[in-house]
């Protein structure tokens, strides 16, 4: 091989962790681009850009929870009860009167401790995989939540409890009108995902998470105590999952038996969209905020287009299998056989 | 700084059950300083299970482990670690997802604290680890290569790296050229003979007599679970060894 071609194909190599890391932004933005040529008029006004952030808020934290459970190779089917449960707890709180605060940080207690469930009954009961665990508790919390609440709707919350979901930052003071303003829950999803960010990728507890992941033998054998770390992320994940039940409440002022349905899917599919590996140990925070904003972004097209959402299934689910099979060809491509 | 053939580590009739089945039945090891011991065993014979007891993974049933003359007991491969026990495990336990040099600090990663969070000090990960190959002679591209990008040669010197990075004085290796082409199990060999030379203890598991009889100063057999045999290297013949292995004397 001569020099020239040894540079090309260093050129090449250097490239492939960027496509990696960088790969889904660029479907993200391509895809905005299409939308925006379809629909020149609607698509990136001021009022739906805020409108596809409100519909994603709640799932986006329901997605990052799953997201570093994935890491570690395991999977959460309860988040979307865990929300439903937590959000049932809410509502029966404000309705027994409690002063807002209080009110504000029962999801995220409720949710917490449904993950900590989770955690331990992976890690004290031994069970086989996460899956069943968590199929378990898909139906306990859901059951639970709707045993508290006799299966019906609780509506009406003060505008305290409302704020992080339905609240509006005015931007008027920019010059900007009334109707352009920023949602509290955007402003929340960024500050969640910089968090989990500086929490995956800086801290040694993240790295762990990966390394456990990857192999869990090796952080064993490190003396990484692997089960106090899933306990940990199960229990985070949990946790978001409360956060979503606030923002839920927020934006529909209202606890209902539905809430959640089939979430912990959606949660699942931003993330391998994403690019998070069911095996474990690859993904990044940013992939699951591209993954969840594509989601929305198709959902919103589609329904400006008028398509059916019917449509939005097949398509969703037709850029779930495209997306692994890229993951696939990735891994032929940069792993030694 | 252990000096020449000072006891480093003594197993005294170690036993170990797994619910009925034995393991191990009063089995006795001593490793000094600067040398290694082959153990070799046909498959079962408990080579691994010694290890992992050795390692602090498994705690034995009955017997006692010594260090530098003091009886220790192993709660966890972290007690060991703190000895300066390390073990390179035959499937390398390594995370093929995370860099050369998170590999070889994981679960020991410097880190800056600020409360309870401890955060990575990436820089100081990537010195060490540069400085860490670079005196064990180990070339890689580069310090953060993922592990799965690298040869199963360059993979066992990242577990070897991984095992000596934090003053170790005895290091046991499974089974270390198992997985290798030819060409890169004179590389392990080397890497071996070198810790040698700074004053560690080698505890090498192998099937290979080759291996065993180019680094080894000493050798013993397992056969059932039990000590069968054991010599000096000098005083014995690769066909000794493998009948001691197929429990012939």
């Amino acid at each position: 091989m001569d020099s020239k071609d040894q540079d090309k194909d260093s050129l090449y190599l250097k490239f492939i962790p960027y496509f990696e890391r960088y790969g889904i932004l660029l479907l993200l933005v391509i895809m905005i681009i299409v939308m925006h040529f379809l629909q020149p008029d609607v698509f990136l006004s001021w009022r739906n850009v805020t409108n596809v952030f409100k519909q994603i808020s709640w799932q986006s934290m329901l997605a990052l929870g799953v997201f570093m459970v994935i890491v570690t190779a395991g999977i959460d089917l309860s988040v979307g009860s865990i929300m439903m449960l937590s959000l049932m707890i809410l509502a029966i709180v404000a309705k027994a009167g409690a002063p807002w605060y209080i009110v504000v940080i029962t999801p995220l207690i409720a949710g917490f401790l449904c993950g900590l469930f989770n955690g331990l009954g992976i890690t004290l009961l031994r069970m086989p995989h996460p899956f069943i665990m968590t199929l378990g508790t898909l139906y306990i919390f859901r059951g639970t939540g709707n045993l508290i609440s006799g299966g019906t709707p609780i509506s009406g919350f003060t505008d305290e409890v409302r704020y992080l979901g339905h609240g509006r930052i005015d931007l008027t003071w920019l010059g900007l009108e009334k109707s352009q303003y920023l949602p509290v829950s955007l402003v929340l999803i960024a500050i969640v995902y910089i968090i989990f960010w500086i929490f995956m990728n800086k801290t040694r507890t993240g790295k762990w998470i990966y390394a456990i992941g990857g192999n869990p033998n090796a952080a064993r054998a490190s003396g990484i105590n692997v089960n106090k770390i899933l306990v940990i992320v199960y229990s985070l994940c949990g946790f978001l999952s409360g956060i979503g039940a606030l923002i839920l409440a927020g934006r529909t002022d209202s606890g209902y038996p539905n809430a959640g349905l089939q979430s912990e899917l959606d949660a699942i599919a931003a993330c391998i969209i994403g690019g998070a590996s069911f095996f474990g140990g690859r993904g990044t925070v940013l992939g699951v905020f591209a993954g969840v904003m594509i989601m929305g972004i198709l959902r919103n097209g589609l329904n400006l287009m008028d398509v059916s959402s019917f449509w939005q299934q097949v398509l969703i689910g037709s850029i779930i299998v495209l997306a692994v099979y890229v993951d696939v060809l990735r891994r032929d491509f940069g792993t030694r056989k | 700084m252990s000096s020449a053939n000072q006891l480093l580590l003594e197993a005294k009739n170690v036993t170990k059950y797994f619910g009925t089945i034995t393991a191990l039945e009063n089995v006795n090891l001593k490793i000094h300083a600067g040398e290694c011991l082959g153990v070799v065993g046909d498959n079962g014979a408990g080579k691994t299970t010694l290890m992992k007891v050795l390692s602090g993974l498994y705690k034995p049933s009955a017997g006692s482990l010594h260090f530098e003359g003091k009886e220790k007991v192993l709660e966890s491969p972290r007690d060991s670690q703190n000895l300066g026990l390390e073990m390179v495990y035959q499937d390398l336990a390594l995370a093929g997802n995370l860099p050369i040099g998170e590999n070889i600090f994981l679960g020991r990663e410097p880190t800056t604290n600020l409360g309870l969070l401890k955060f990575l000090d990436y820089k100081k990960i990537k010195e060490l680890t540069e400085a860490h190959l670079g005196k064990l002679k180990i070339n890689v591209k580069s310090a953060d290569q993922k592990v799965e990008e690298l040869s199963g040669g360059q993979r066992q010197a990242v577990a070897i790296a991984r095992s000596t990075a934090f003053n170790a004085k005895v290091v046991i290796m499974d089974e270390p050229t198992a997985a290798l082409a030819i060409k890169e199990v004179g590389k392990v060999l080397d890497l071996i003979n070198g810790l040698k030379k700074t004053g560690v203890g080698v505890i090498v598991i192998s099937h290979r007599m080759d291996d065993i009889f180019a680094v080894c100063d000493r050798v013993m057999a397992l056969f059932q679970g039990t000590n069968f045999a054991e010599s000096e290297l000098s005083n014995t013949s690769r066909d000794e060894v493998i009948g001691w292995i197929m429990g012939k004397k």
